[in-house]
């Protein structure tokens, strides 16, 4: 505790720097209050303490120099300091730790030249749109942005204050890797952090925005955050670089192949978007901010919507193909009912055979679930399984509405799935759905079968509004091969076919047993989740006290 | 007032008006907003009514036609045929394809039968199944609307001979105007103006220039076996008809082995001007005027107009009489059109006559107060003409836009397809009357016509017409499929067009290098960026608003538009190299019209897309623009941000899983075009079209059909 109050008094003290500095007539008031009370000391030590610190200030702001900033621009990267400038609201960055340097005096680290205020990151706090968040930006400029004990301990200072105040953390990850003069207490920087990334998970928001090289042990800083973007070309992530897998598997393979936006954003699964470069990464990312609660005692926050409540969305009507052995895109339904048809999909490339995003409906960010019939008929498989349960555990972490659209045929069958452990897996998402206590409204709009019907949301898993469409089939199978079963080796197969779909492939079976609450028109749709929302705004449901699940991980 | 709402013949000017109008009243009835022009219109619309129960009640004392109609086709004209229906009490049956089994036209009727898969000559080409369709549901009469079987005499035939009335004229008239040679002969025959030429062989270049002669200049020299523009010569006096006939002979001998000639008059920049006719079984006929028909692309049309700035009452006159005359020679009832070719010195010439309801037919009921499908159903059912020719008016002017799924950039409209996943109609603009067939979530598919709707304006005054359509145009919402909406405003715009100087050849003339949408002028080059800087900063400002603070109740719980605080930021001043402007908007973000008032003009742009890097997509006086507006921080910097070079993924294609191909749709040595299907994967109880993402040639390749 102590340290922390430390921590928190030497804040206030830059704070009274920063807009000391910041605002040069205040400087001169203060001068003159000071001179009445202590002015020998004032007059002795003034000129060269207050030369000092312009010194200190003018090298932090320059990084590694011209030379390194315009090497860094070559490279389509901005600086450090440039990237929080353009994430945060214009003059809203109070900076920490300026005057930090590092405390290396090996291999001639303790040189004059090799000392740069602030070292190799850039921290403290700000504002996106208002709204508080605390940034950390790594600088490639200063020892290639490699991760020094001081460093780390920068980046630990603002992460233990987002914590108390419950405010998100940034990282904007730029870096070399560990600072390797420094050798174990480089080591134990990265630990520090990882700790803080495991206990501000799920109490404040923590985004991981890679651009530039992220390797070795950094990685799993961003990995255990809950997103992390990437910007193409200029980022990559990897555990080891392309040489030592050369050295030690013998394979060929370019950095972009083994760990660039596209490897980690459509077949690792560990990044979930990437945009086209820094400024558009940056500019989404306020865009993504929005969407987001400060931390887990704040409520999914509500923008101004112009987008009526109860706007009909005649569209919907048709948008699901009368065969419905036909697909069709489960984004035109998502983006027909949310406000103004924003949506921000979270893995667009990954696993696209679920959906998941956040959108806001009547000005309210909510969680979107969906399966895509037009990828692999919407199936449930490995990949789409842990995607779709990660999003809704993060949401559930923080108070933000989870709607689910249920198209869904089944899990996928075959030995790549049983194999890689869809069991495992298909688990995580109905542990996920299970667990969650915030609002959740499902709808069902063509099939929900089989096992996989359990796992959407369903009223069994605590859904508060099920609904269904007139489309939806809630059934074990679909109608050939329950037939097949039912009716095996028997002739009139069609026929048999024909009463299980008359029975089966309506809406009405889950509805006479109150599995689904309602059947209701697509058209009405935005409507009624607009009006459920504001209902189970005031939801209160608690699990069982226990210190923590153990989901199948 | 519930008794008059059904009455109006909404085809008419006041009619249409009426429809906007009783949509008013019942908006106002909702809202505490527009109670002043709810009296205004009420006003209007009585002394509008007076006219209208004149005209309704003498038709209405003999109304009694038929009591179910069957409307063999789809889209907006089965819509507009249910309409008249709908008013004259009858009962509709819509017949559809399987894919169309939700479409608009099927809504909309009392009883609906699927007559066939979604290919046309399975479907609505099917007179099997219209038949028995017909048949099943007791249908007395069958209006066919235009295309699919409108001029089939062999279905009219096969109606009459199950005792059901073909709502159009009677076989031996579609028959005769059908052939195209039978038809002219027809038409000679009735005094009608044909385009002289000498039938026979023209045999030197003396008898090509006494030919001429007698033709009257210019004069077409054409080679008998041509086709393709080869060897044909124009000619304007004597000495280049026989330079013609020798370069024509030479040149058709070349390309043909053939070197016989044709002399034809020459129609110097044709206007394509069509006369409506309306004709009874009782041998009365008469001529509803003219339809201007001349902005055309490859033969079909795109922009028309009545009457037509051309014809002075003389020859409107001297038109209609012909038209007449033809009708009467054919013993035509029915509604039908007779097109004429009108040359620059306003002589015309008979083309052909389409013996159906034409598409552009509202906008003669815009001029003249009829509504043509209740007198088509009249007259099909025996009685005779209410109207004398003098009882026909010209109203004020009327435009009609066809409004496609078309690509405008591709030589003037390639069909696109797509989902409309935004639609909305202008109809709260007065004087606007749309005729569609589809609505939001609709398809446009291969299988049909790509038209949209009809957009028909009316005024006054031609200018008047022609603004509302620009008004229109810019309301006009419609998302998911490329449309010719750019194309449509620049034609209605283009001084030549606002003059009345166009032909059929406007299009190619104006646009010689194809259409490249709409070339902004400085002026409103400064317009446009203001419009998006202030509509950058809007979103902007209100993204930093945040609601559900327990401070503010009131905002919690209304999804009203505009808080209070939202007005501060209504009016923006853009500051763009040091040029105002100012801009002013409710700035309703999640609308898709966008009503600003730029440096006091006021227009209607749409947003159609809009990024969180700044990127805004804008649709401005018809034409989409794609700009992209910073932060001066962020521009400053961008100029670091690297040149992307799009990456090319098209060469390949992969199933998106693991399924059995149940049908390959090419074979080696195929061209196959982008977007083309290559093959069929069924998995997961779906099939999955797999599409070419650019043009290739297929290589021989092997594999096997998965049997079902």
């Amino acid at each position: 505790m102590a340290a922390l109050k430390v921590v928190r008094s030497g804040s206030r003290l830059l704070n009274g720097f920063q807009s000391l500095l910041n605002n040069p007539r205040k400087v001169t008031c203060g001068v003159a209050a000071t001179v009445t009370k202590h002015p020998r000391w004032y007059c002795v030590s003034h000129l060269s303490v207050q030369e000092r610190i312009e010194r200190k200030r003018k090298a932090a702001l320059s990084g590694g120099g011209q030379q390194r900033i315009e090497a860094q621009h070559r490279r389509g990267k901005l600086t450090a300091r440039e990237r929080v400038e353009l994430l945060l609201d214009p003059d809203s960055f109070v900076e920490y730790d300026m005057f930090v340097e590092h405390r290396c005096s090996d291999f001639g680290m303790e040189a004059d030249h090799n000392k740069y205020p602030g070292d190799s990151v850039v921290t403290g706090q700000g504002r996106i749109n208002g709204r508080l968040v605390y940034v950390f930006s790594q600088d490639f400029t200063v020892f290639g942005g490699s991760l020094s004990g001081a460093h780390a301990q920068k980046i630990c200072k603002i992460m233990d204050q987002a914590m108390m105040v419950g405010a998100p953390v940034i990282g904007l990850n730029d870096s070399g890797g560990a600072r390797i003069q420094e050798g174990v207490e480089s080591l134990a920087g990265y630990a520090d952090i990882f700790l803080r990334n495991v206990m501000a998970s799920g109490v404040i928001p923590q985004i991981s925005l890679i651009m530039g090289p992220c390797a070795g042990g950094a990685v799993y800083s961003p990995a255990l955050t809950d997103f992390t973007f990437m910007v193409k070309d200029t980022s990559y992530l990897f555990i080891t670089g392309p040489d030592v897998v050369k050295s030690v598997t013998n394979e060929d393979v370019t950095q972009e192949e083994l760990g660039g936006a596209k490897t980690h954003t459509a077949v690792s699964g560990v990044a979930h978007k990437a945009f086209e470069n820094d400024i558009d990464a940056l500019l989404n990312l306020r865009e993504f901010f929005n969407f987001l609660p400060l931390s887990n005692k704040d409520s999914a926050p509500i923008t101004e919507c112009h987008d009526p409540s109860d706007r009909l969305v005649p569209g919907l009507d048709t948008v699901v193909p009368l065969e419905t052995t036909k697909a069709y895109d489960m984004l035109d339904i998502i983006h027909g009912i949310a406000d103004e048809r924003e949506f921000f999909e979270i893995m667009p490339n990954y696993a696209k055979n679920i959906v998941v995003g956040f959108a806001r409906m009547n000005g309210r960010t909510v969680g979107i679930v969906g399966n895509q019939p037009k990828v692999a008929s919407g199936c449930l498989d490995i990949n789409s399984s842990v995607k779709g349960a990660r999003f809704v555990r993060f949401c559930d972490a923080f108070n933000i509405p989870i709607i689910t659209f249920v198209d869904v045929p089944g899990f996928l069958p075959g030995t790549a799935q049983e194999y890689g452990g869809i069991i495992r897996h298909g688990a995580k998402l109905l542990f996920a759905f299970a667990e969650a206590t915030v609002p959740k409204i499902t709808v069902i709009t063509r099939k929900a079968y089989g096992g996989a019907y359990d796992v959407m949301s369903s009223k069994h898993l605590r859904g508060d509004v099920n609904y269904a469409w007139p489309s939806a089939e809630v059934a074990v199978m679909g109608a050939k091969g329950a037939v097949q079963i039912i009716f095996r080796g028997k002739e009139n197969q069609a026929e048999a076919e024909a009463e299980y779909v008359e029975k089966f492939a309506n809406p009405f079976p889950a509805a006479v047993r109150g599995f689904v609450d309602d059947i209701i028109q697509p058209s009405m749709t935005r409507k009624r989740i607009c009006r459920d929302l504001e209902v189970l705004a005031s939801k209160k449901q608690a699990n069982p006290w226990k210190k923590h699940a153990n989901i199948p991980l | 007032w519930g008794t008059y709402w059904t009455l109006p013949a909404t085809m008419s000017v006041a009619g249409s008006r009426l429809l906007h109008l009783n949509e008013l009243l019942r908006q106002s009835s909702r809202t505490v907003v527009g109670v002043s022009s709810k009296i205004i219109s009420r006003e209007r619309y009585q002394s509008k009514l007076v006219v209208h129960k004149v005209s309704i009640s003498c038709c209405s004392s003999v109304l009694q036609t038929f009591d179910k109609i069957l409307i063999a086709n789809r889209g907006e004209i089965a819509c507009r045929v249910m309409k008249t229906c709908k008013k004259m009490g009858i009962k509709t049956v819509a017949v559809h394809s399987d894919v169309d089994s939700s479409a608009v036209h099927v809504k909309m009727a009392d009883e609906a039968v699927c007559v066939g898969p979604a290919p046309t000559n399975k479907s609505y080409l099917n007179m099997d199944a219209i038949l028995e369709a017909a048949r099943q549901t007791g249908a007395q009469a069958v209006h066919p609307g235009y295309g699919f079987l409108s001029e089939n005499k062999e279905f009219a035939r096969r109606l009459a001979a199950h005792g059901v009335t073909f709502i159009g004229p009677d076989t031996h008239a579609i028959q005769a105007m059908g052939d195209k040679i039978e038809s002219k002969l027809i038409a000679k025959k009735a005094k009608v103006n044909t385009i002289p030429g000498f039938d026979g062989v023209v045999k030197d270049a003396e008898e090509a220039v006494r030919i001429a002669g007698e033709i009257g200049y210019p004069v077409m020299i054409k080679a008998s076996a041509g086709g393709g523009g080869k060897g044909m010569r124009i000619a304007w006096n004597d000495e280049e008809t026989r330079e013609g006939f020798r370069f024509s002979s030479q040149e058709a001998a070349s390309s043909f082995g053939d070197d016989r000639l044709l002399i034809e008059k020459f129609i110097d920049n044709p206007r394509h001007i069509e006369i409506q006719v309306l004709a009874d079984k009782h041998g009365n006929a008469l001529w509803l005027n003219e339809r201007e028909c001349s902005i055309q692309r490859r033969n079909q049309k795109v922009v028309e107009e009545a009457p037509s700035t051309f014809l002075d009452p003389e020859t409107r006159c001297a038109m209609g009489e012909q038209a007449v005359s033809l009708a009467k020679a054919v013993q035509y009832s029915s509604a039908g059109t007779v097109e004429f070719l009108v040359d620059s010195k306003k002589n015309f010439y008979f083309l052909e006559m389409n013996t159906r309801l034409q598409v552009e037919h509202p906008i003669t009921e815009c001029i003249t107060g009829l509504d043509l499908v209740q007198q088509m159903i009249r007259v099909a059912k025996g009685y005779p003409l209410q109207h004398r020719q003098a009882d026909i008016p010209i109203n004020g002017w009327a435009i009609e836009s066809r409004v496609y799924a078309e690509d405008p950039y591709k030589s003037f409209g390639l069909p696109s397809i797509g989902r409309l996943s935004q639609y909305q109609e202008p109809v709260n603009i007065p004087a606007v009357r749309v005729d569609s067939g589809i609505q939001e979530g609709s398809d446009i598919s291969i299988y049909y016509d790509p038209m949209i709707s009809k957009l028909v304006t009316y005024g006054s005054t031609r200018a008047e017409a022609l603004q509302r359509m620009e008004e229109a145009l810019d309301n006009y919402v419609i998302r998911g499929v490329t449309h010719n909406i750019p194309l449509l405003r620049e034609i209605i715009t283009h001084p030549r067009f606002v003059s009345g100087d166009i032909s059929t050849k406007f299009l190619q003339e104006v646009y010689p290098e194809g259409f490249k949408g709409h070339q902004l002028s400085d002026s409103e080059r400064w317009e446009l960026l203001a419009t998006a800087v202030a509509l950058f900063v809007a979103a902007q400002l209100r993204s930093q608003r945040f609601l559900g603070n327990l401070s503010d109740e009131l905002e919690t719980c209304s999804h009203v538009c505009l808080p209070g605080n939202s007005l501060v930021c209504r009016f923006l001043q853009v500051d763009l190299d040091g040029k105002r402007v100012d801009v002013s908007s409710e700035w309703n973000l999640a609308s898709a019209l966008l009503p600003v008032t730029v440096n006091g003009t006021q227009r209607t742009v749409q947003c159609l897309s809009r990024s969180a890097s700044g990127e805004i997509d804008l649709q401005y006086l018809g034409t989409s623009y794609k700009l992209r507006v910073l932060s001066k921080l962020a521009a400053a910097l961008n100029k670091h941000m690297p040149e992307k070079v799009p990456e090319d993924t098209s060469s390949i294609l992969r199933s998106p899983m693991p399924g059995s191909v149940v049908a390959v749709s090419v074979k080696a040595g195929d061209t196959v075009a982008e977007g083309q299907e290559i093959c069929v994967i069924e998995a997961m109880k779906m099939q999955n079209s797999m599409t070419a993402a650019k043009t290739a040639k297929v290589r021989p390749y092997s594999s096997a059909l998965s049997s079902l």
